[in-house]
């Protein structure tokens, strides 16, 4: 049945902005974003909004909804009260260009200061074999839908400009330990993930594992193990002798 | 505010519009071979409309079943297409599509195993053999990361080399194109904004890839994101090439239907594929009383047969619920329209008693959480609801297949956006390989070109200044809101050139299209040209509305039957009919006309490929006498 829903949601641009308010109707079976959408359709035509598959696949239209970090389209309005407002506002981490529009280039630099998949030079395409119980733990990574909610939520550089530089976010942890747990990955990426990438930033909140709209268990299966990884190598005398010893020099 | 000299300008070889895998193989085809290359993408880097592929895609590496080869591959795709497609691209298609996969898995890529560790390989409608290398239901997803991320390893690459990530390749993302540029007959560049800022931009480069996907915003239920406004093809159009087989479009026989918010959004063939059976309202398996007589032999005609199959390939033959697209689209449609349908509005898809709960989980994670999270429907407890939705469309730029090359020269087009691979209808699990393939052939189409090339095109300062002027007005106007228009072709498109098709409907569908271009001259967008989603759609609005018209000017002149075109006036599939190919274009911009093409006879060594039986459910009879000259010479 349909109602007249309460919104506030927050328009700006140019580092100001306020929250306005709507009064929108509602129909059943409707999801956040829908409401957006008719906002456009019938109030607010330059209304910003990031979308695009509206069925949570491809992790465009994150938001804050009423504080917590969501994604438009798989937040059935149904959750809420009919009398109660709804606030909307842009994700906080990144800058914002307008209205629910963020910058989030932050997340792409990132991507990009990892290194990528380096499988060993003798294996030819067609020749890969692995088993499926060996793909699994990577491929649970690889559902990421790239919304960067996990990357927004973090207390680390959620009200932390300063680690910016130093932290990879939550995402990119999650990026190398799918890397490291690839069966063919031959590239040593325990020793950065620690000291480039501020692995050590993370005290395991379970912020990232919260938010995540793949339910992807961020935390206990990416960066508990990343942690431990480099942990054993560190402390492991063997392994610690052995780095003295054989170490190369970097190229 | 910038004039025509101060535009932010970019010197490129190559620029590829579209981010999905097409435009992602090409400009990585396109580095690889040196050329310094842009990718402009409409969207985020990474979000393109490839994520929803869901399926797999399909090469003939004959991992789980040996006796796939390409040539099985071609067959199926040709019979998918009802014998309409351009067969060279359907030679080379599966003929390379194992290589583009085995190549992404080098890349990064994390396919589903077999048992003996090789890439995993799932049915799906119209493939004889199990065929489709897939992740889960969420193919798309990994075959678009891993083409990011090899974007992201070339860059890193060209940063250890040069010194800078963006020496030859470089995204542009958030940017739309709205006019290619031309020095004569010849590409010279492309000119669009930044939707961020609504800053305006020019690419001189001599060679563009478009690779731009499809056309599905133009109807209302679809499976399509909002980026499907059919760019690619308008551009093509605009610039002076030629567009085949837009009568035909695939109407995916699985939407979801329910809530109305989401409806048409997929609801993957895997379903199917994995066990997954349609019933009507009365309980029964209705698709049975739907196999068409040129597929009579090769379904199961009692449940019985078709639920040993899944376990017995070599003795039993397929279920019906794996006929091609087109086909169970059409059955579901009549289901509802005789009122056996499911109390809102289609009909059940049912897994739910044919797995395990914890089966269908493992291998459908994705559709147990869309209809968890969107219709509250636990599908390994209950029966989905599903009906057609407007998906993919055949037709789009008339290309060369072996270079990907259209009619002007510097222009080339990949995936969706080209016309003829899939002739009249697309089998599920062609798309993801074709992206691959004929995304590679274009990057390589484009190096070549440029290659070729005694000198490099200019860029008319006045055809950029016309640009200009065409991209700005909206927001000079203060007209009708754009999405009111849009909302007039997309339910006259749905209801007038949907899945069956009438004469009369579709000329009136053209009657409001030409009312519609009068409204689009006069839309306005209020507000700033920051992020401006109300300007940017009345800029898309151009677009729909050319490519409506040429989908409705081909239905109307294609007089019969086949694959993603339905005339209920003209209900038959005429071999007289295959031998044609309608092409469209526009001489003056804004109108446009369509003329008839001859398809070429398709090669004898791929004829020898199919019995004559089978050829004379397809061929005309001069064709056949033709073809028996041949085979007694």
């Amino acid at each position: 049945m349909s109602y007249k829903a309460k919104f506030k949601v927050w328009r700006g641009e140019g580092g100001e902005g306020r929250l306005e308010d709507f009064t929108v109707e509602v129909n059943e079976g409707e999801v956040v974003l829908d409401i957006i959408h008719r906002l456009q359709a019938t109030q607010a035509p330059d209304l910003a909004v990031r979308w695009n598959c509206k069925a949570g696949k491809c992790g465009s239209c994150s938001m804050e909804i009423n504080g917590k970090p969501r994604l438009g389209c798989m937040t059935r309005m149904s959750t809420f009260e009919e009398d109660e407002t709804i606030t909307v506002t842009p994700m906080r981490t990144f800058p914002v260009i307008k209205d629910l529009v963020t910058d989030v280039s932050f997340n792409y630099e990132k991507a990009r200061q990892i290194p990528s998949f380096t499988p060993p030079a003798d294996v030819r395409p067609g020749e890969y074999r692995m088993q499926q119980v060996d793909v699994e733990r990577s491929q649970e990574f690889r559902k990421c839908i790239e919304c960067f909610m996990c990357n927004n939520v973090c207390h680390v550089i959620r009200d932390h400009e300063e680690n910016k530089p130093a932290f990879a976010g939550p995402r990119f942890l999650m990026r190398i330990a799918e890397l490291d747990m690839h069966p063919y990955d031959v590239a040593d990426r325990q020793e950065a993930a620690q000291e480039e990438h501020g692995l050590g930033y993370c005290n395991i909140t379970k912020c990232c594992t919260e938010v995540c709209p793949e339910h992807i268990k961020i935390t206990d299966n990416a960066l508990i193990p990343m942690k431990e990884r480099v942990v054993d190598r560190k402390y492991d005398p063997l392994v610690w002798l052995g780095n003295k010893i054989f170490r190369r020099p970097k190229s | 505010m910038e004039n025509t000299l101060n535009i932010e300008r970019h010197e490129y070889d190559v620029v590829v519009i579209g981010a999905g895998g097409a435009g992602l193989r090409a400009a990585i085809e396109a580095r690889q071979q040196g050329k310094r290359t842009a990718i402009v993408c409409k969207s985020l880097f990474g979000k393109a409309h490839t994520v929803m592929a869901e399926g797999g895609a399909a090469a003939a590496m004959g991992n789980v079943n040996s006796e796939d080869n390409w040539m099985v591959h071609f067959r199926d795709t040709m019979r998918g297409g009802k014998f309409l497609n351009n067969w060279r691209m359907a030679e080379l298609h599966a003929k390379e599509a194992p290589d583009r996969v085995w190549e992404l898995e080098a890349w990064g890529a994390l396919f589903d195993r077999t048992k003996d560790g090789k890439i995993s390989q799932r049915n799906f409608g119209g493939h004889e053999y199990p065929r489709l290398a897939h992740v889960g239901d969420r193919t798309g997803l990994e075959l678009i990361r891993t083409l990011q991320q090899r974007v992201v390893a070339l860059q890193q690459e060209d940063h250890e080399t040069h010194g800078d990530y963006e020496a030859y390749i470089k995204v542009f993302a958030e940017c739309t194109v709205t006019r290619l540029l031309k020095d004569g007959e010849r590409i010279s560049g492309a000119f669009g904004y930044w939707r961020e800022t609504g800053n305006l931009i020019v690419f001189d480069a001599p060679a563009v890839v478009l690779a731009t996907g499809g056309i599905g915003k133009s109807y209302v239920v679809t499976s399509n994101s909002w980026e499907y406004t059919g760019d690619g093809h308008a551009l093509a159009l605009l610039a002076g090439a030629n567009l085949i087989n837009m009568e035909f479009i695939q109407f995916h026989p699985t939407g979801m239907v329910w809530p109305p918010s989401v409806r048409g959004i997929l609801v993957t063939e895997s379903v199917r594929g994995d066990g997954g059976v349609l019933r009507n309202s009365d309980g029964e398996r209705f698709m049975f009383k739907y196999i068409p007589e040129v597929f009579r032999d090769k379904y199961a005609t009692t449940e019985d047969e078709a639920d040993r199959w899944y376990t017995d390939q070599a003795n039993n033959r397929r279920p019906p619920e794996l006929l091609p697209r087109d086909e169970v689209a059409r059955a579901i449609n009549s289901e509802v329209k005789a009122g056996r349908g499911s109390p809102q509005g289609g009909v059940f898809l049912d897994v739910s008693s044919r797995l395990p709960a914890e089966e269908i989980k493992r291998r459908l994670p994705s559709m147990h959480h869309q209809f968890k999270e969107l219709a509250d429907v636990d599908i390994t407890a209950e029966p989905m609801q599903v009906g057609p939705t407007c998906h993919y469309i055949m037709g789009g730029v008339e290309v060369d297949a072996d270079t990907a090359a259209a009619a002007v020269p510097g222009l080339f087009a990949a995936g969706e956006v080209s016309g003829g691979m899939h002739g009249s209808n697309r089998l599920g699990g062609n798309s993801l390989s074709d992206l691959l393939v004929f995304g590679r052939r274009a990057g390589a189409g484009a190096a070549a070109y440029i290659d070729g090339l005694a000198a490099r095109p200019k860029v008319s300062p006045q055809l950029v200044e016309e640009a200009r002027a065409e991209a700005l007005a909206p927001l000079e106007r203060s007209g009708e809101n754009p999405y009111e228009v849009h909302q007039e072709l997309q339910r006259t498109m749905n209801e007038l050139v949907g899945i069956i098709r009438k004469a009369e409907e579709v000329g009136e569908a053209l009657e409001v299209i030409e009312k519609l271009k009068e409204r689009v001259r006069l839309v306005g967008a209020a507000g700033s040209r920051i992020y401006n989603p109300g300007w940017h759609l009345a800029l898309d609005l151009r677009n729909m509305i050319l490519v409506s018209e040429c989908v409705a000017r081909a239905a109307l002149l294609r007089e019969e039957s086949r694959g993603g075109h339905t005339r209920d006036d003209f209900p038959s599939m005429e071999p007289e009919w295959r031998r044609k190919l309608l092409i469209c274009l526009t001489p003056d911009g804004s109108s446009i006309t369509v003329k008839e093409q001859e398809q070429p006879s398709m090669r004898p060594d791929l004829l020898a490929l199919f019995d004559t039986e089978e050829l004379k459910k397809y061929l005309t009879d001069e064709e056949l006498a033709e073809l028996d000259g041949i085979a007694k010479s």
